[in-house]
């Protein structure tokens, strides 16, 4: 079997945060962990092509990476730090890859969003010493230039090197506090492929992929955490309905219009199970309650059979945890389908305050506005939206409605 | 272990009246004594305001003295402790304890060499 770059690529990969962790804790230095693992990226483009892949890549790629590393470090050690390093190498007990390395990468999880780290930094390091994607691909998922990503990763990584940034699992009792910033920045990863902030594209598939991936890595690690259970159920519950949500022409299609036969049923199922299995704990959080939310619309099979009066409850729920304006607006918009748009009216212009410079607050009030016939109101809401709002998409959509007004 | 710096920020202005002042200063002084105890404190203490500041630059040659503090603002450097810790999390333990006792913000940073 002739193996392509790019299939190496892509097992490297898929296999990169494991071996950066295991090498992480190795040498105790990301950087010389990630030097290693390019090295023996090198050296699979020479040999792999002609020898075929190793049996276990992991454990190919770990091994090598670290051999690389101490001949790297040996030829270095000029430098004095790096020959403690390579001592310390030497000194160590080889490392067995068939040993469960799962606790190395929930170190390097909770590393890479570490409180003291700014949440922008927390992102661009999970995904690049986790989920294994370059510099150029992150910035452009997130549309930055490249330049400003490289800083962003040079400066973390020096701030966990130099702060002392602990290389290790929270205990038990700190176990919920820190699981907060890394379930946070797993969901803005989803989002931000979901619902992508600004540009042309209204989803960038690939990051809501990899939120997915690395949910259920961090899941695998904490199989018990209920609010992980319940980020992935969210996750997937919304990404079955990624290819209803844009129509053939790249227009946004509103959650009640969307074609339901297109809902992709398989990780519907898997998400609607998570739920029940959450349900069943009964010690709800944020993301269980969001996700029994999107349950509750991936179960009724048509918009009519929306139980709305659940889902009103279910953000009572929430908003009791979560007391933020945009949970309230969230609300607002089950409200209207219980109690009508009027009622719902009056919940949302008790946010404007709060919420009058976010886009999605002007385009719901605009939609209320249009079903209770106050035309030239919601054709103010929506000029609103669209003066706000950033992504393409969303924009044509928003610009349809105002011009359907009239 | 590494060291790390604890910067105490504090608004400028007479300090809060005594039956404010007192009980914290009970609380600031239980965690001190508490980083005594466990060996992590190095040194540390509370400053004169920063009226008292007297700022020295060396430019072309010639040495400026001026009134302080170096940077105006409505907030300056109260008092530090400077602590020894094994790595940011159990720093960062002591930094939590002291703003919960001191009630201002607490900046938490390493020093460049280990002591």
């Amino acid at each position: 079997m002739a193996l392509s770059q790019a299939d190496i690529a892509r097992i490297f990969r898929a296999e990169y945060g494991r071996a950066v962790a295991v090498l992480t804790r190795a040498f105790g230095n990301i950087d010389t962990a990630e030097e290693a693992v390019q090295d023996a990226f090198a050296t699979a483009i020479e040999r792999w092509p002609k020898d075929g892949p190793p049996p276990s890549p992991a454990g190919w790629i770990i091994t090598t990476a670290r051999n690389r590393a101490i001949d790297r470090l040996r030829k270095d050690s000029s430098r004095q730090e790096r020959h403690e390093q390579a001592v310390l190498m030497q000194s160590k007990e080889p490392i067995d890859e068939d040993d469960p390395v799962h606790d190395d990468r929930l170190r390097l999880i909770f590393t890479c969003c570490h409180p003291s780290l700014a949440t922008n930094a927390q992102v661009a390091l999970t995904l690049r010493l986790l989920g294994g994607l370059t510099t150029p691909e992150i910035a452009k998922a997130f549309l930055i230039p490249e330049v400003t990503l490289a800083q962003r990763l040079v400066r973390a990584k020096g701030k966990i090197r130099d702060a002392g940034i602990p290389y290790r699992v929270p205990e038990a009792s700190e176990l919920p506090a820190r699981l907060v910033p890394v379930l946070a920045v797993l969901y803005l990863i989803f989002n931000e492929g979901y619902a992508a902030t600004s540009g042309t594209g209204l989803t960038r598939g690939e990051l809501c992929t990899e939120a997915i991936r690395l949910t259920r890595v961090l899941l695998s690690e904490l199989p018990d955490e209920l609010e992980i259970q319940g980020l992935l159920a969210l996750m997937l519950l919304s990404d079955a309905r990624r290819s209803a949500r844009v129509d053939c022409d790249g227009q946004l299609v509103l959650l009640r219009d969307q074609d339901r036969s297109r809902w992709d049923p398989t990780p519907t199922l898997e998400g609607l199970r998570l739920v029940q299995r959450c349900l069943r704990h009964n010690r709800p959080g944020p993301y269980q309650i969001q996700a029994a939310i999107n349950a509750a619309h991936a179960i009724a099979a048509h918009t009519d059979e929306t139980d709305w009066a659940q889902i009103v409850r279910l953000y009572d729920q929430l908003l009791a945890i979560q007391p933020t304006p945009v949970v309230a607006l969230n609300r607002a918009v089950a409200v209207a389908e219980v109690d009508g748009p009027q009622a719902a009216l009056q919940l949302i212009d008790a946010l404007t305050a709060e919420l009058d410079r976010f886009y999605l607050f002007h385009a719901i009030r605009a939609d209320l506005l249009r079903r209770l016939d106050r035309n030239e109101h919601a054709a103010a809401s929506y000029r609103n939206a669209i003066e706000r709002c950033e992504n393409e998409a969303e924009k044509e959509f928003l610009k349809r409605r105002l011009a359907e007004l009239s | 272990m590494k060291h790390y710096l604890l910067s105490i920020y504090q608004p400028d202005g007479p300090p809060p009246p005594p039956d404010i002042l007192e009980p914290i200063m009970r609380d600031v002084n239980e965690v001190i004594r508490e980083m005594k105890a466990a060996g992590a404190l190095v040194f540390g203490g509370g400053l004169y305001p920063a009226s008292t500041a007297t700022v020295l630059t060396f430019k072309d040659g010639k040495m400026l003295t001026t009134d302080g503090p170096y940077i105006e603002g409505k907030e300056h450097l109260g008092g530090f402790d400077i602590i020894q810790a094994p790595d940011l999390d159990a720093a960062l333990e002591w930094g939590r304890k002291l703003a919960r006792a001191i009630t201002l913000p607490i900046e938490v940073r390493p020093f460049q060499h280990n002591g």
